[in-house]
């Protein structure tokens, strides 16, 4: 499931065409692994202490929505380019039940789980780009990308 | 599944999370804490969160429920050593924290236990002047705004 190497060409250049790095999301463990990967290619990205913790953080929410929402799934992280800038664009895929409402489901307070409804809506907040992709039955697919400053 | 450790000093219990947080570590700790406030009579909780490099909305909610829990066990909770960045990310999050005391180091959180509770030991007719003068509040009370000429 390993998503092609910037289709759109925004892979960083020079990098070696590296393929996104997978993080199978099973359990609790695999939630702070997530983190670990996505903030080690933040640190690589050079992106600002403030928008590495932006990120770890994003990232912590949808990787955790995965495994309780989605019934587990993974992560895919790379690091991405846009002209002299450098990213960091994660997806988080899963094949549970998906989002009948996508609207709902971004409004901050919404929660069908044990949490604080703030899980998609805050990670949109702390991101640059974010893109919900999720039909009933059909699983869903969260990216989001943080450029560097 | 890593265990935080509790400390106990004097009458307040000292618990420093060193490790990335995984969610069943937050609920045991949530436990533990609940027991232990009941086992030793403590009457202070500080939490020292100097190593966390993310506080997502789970870990935000942990928090608010232990400050919540040891509230009614008599007890009141400081969460201190949050980083800038930690914080920055908390508030973009959308997540207030409600009901937790903070204090930038451990030893402001001891201040802050040690200063509370004479004031609140004298509080049993709902505050009173003594209450007040403990507290450092003015014993009487202000015009209400718009009562002057």
């Amino acid at each position: 499931m390993t998503a092609p190497a910037g289709p759109d060409g925004r892979t960083l250049a020079g990098s070696g065409a590296e393929a996104a790095k997978v993080q199978p999301i099973k359990s609790d463990e695999d939630v702070v692994r997530v983190r670990q990967l996505v903030r080690t290619l933040a640190v690589t990205a050079r992106l600002s202490l403030v928008d590495q913790t932006k990120l770890v953080t994003a990232a912590s929410e949808l990787a955790r929505n995965t495994l309780v929402h989605g019934g587990g799934g993974e992560a895919q992280a790379e690091l991405v380019g846009k002209g002299s800038r450098a990213g960091v664009r994660a997806a988080f895929v899963d094949d549970g039940p998906g989002i009948a409402d996508l609207e709902l489901a971004l409004t901050d307070g919404y929660t069908t789980g044990r949490g604080l409804g703030l899980g998609l809506s805050g990670a949109r907040r702390l991101v640059d780009e974010f893109e919900l992709d999720s039909k009933p039955g059909a699983g869903t697919r969260v990216t989001i990308v943080k450029w560097a400053r | 599944m890593e265990r935080i450790p509790v400390l106990k000093i004097g009458d307040i219990l000292l618990v420093s999370i060193q490790v990335d947080l995984e969610d069943q570590s937050a609920i045991q700790l949530q436990d533990d804490l609940a027991e232990q406030i009941v086992a030793t009579g403590a009457h202070g909780v500080i939490i020292d969160i100097t190593g966390l490099e993310i506080v997502d909305s789970f870990i935000g909610r942990m928090l608010s429920s232990i400050a919540s829990i040891s509230r009614v066990l008599d007890a009141q909770t400081v969460v201190v050593g949050m980083r800038p960045a930690v914080a920055i990310t908390l508030v973009e999050l959308g997540l207030s924290l409600r009901g937790v005391r903070t204090a930038l180091d451990v030893e402001r959180g001891m201040q802050l236990l040690r200063r509370d509770r004479p004031a609140r030991s004298t509080d049993l007719n709902g505050g009173g002047p003594t209450a007040a003068l403990a507290a450092g509040q003015p014993v009487f009370p202000r015009p209400a705004a718009g009562a002057a000429p």
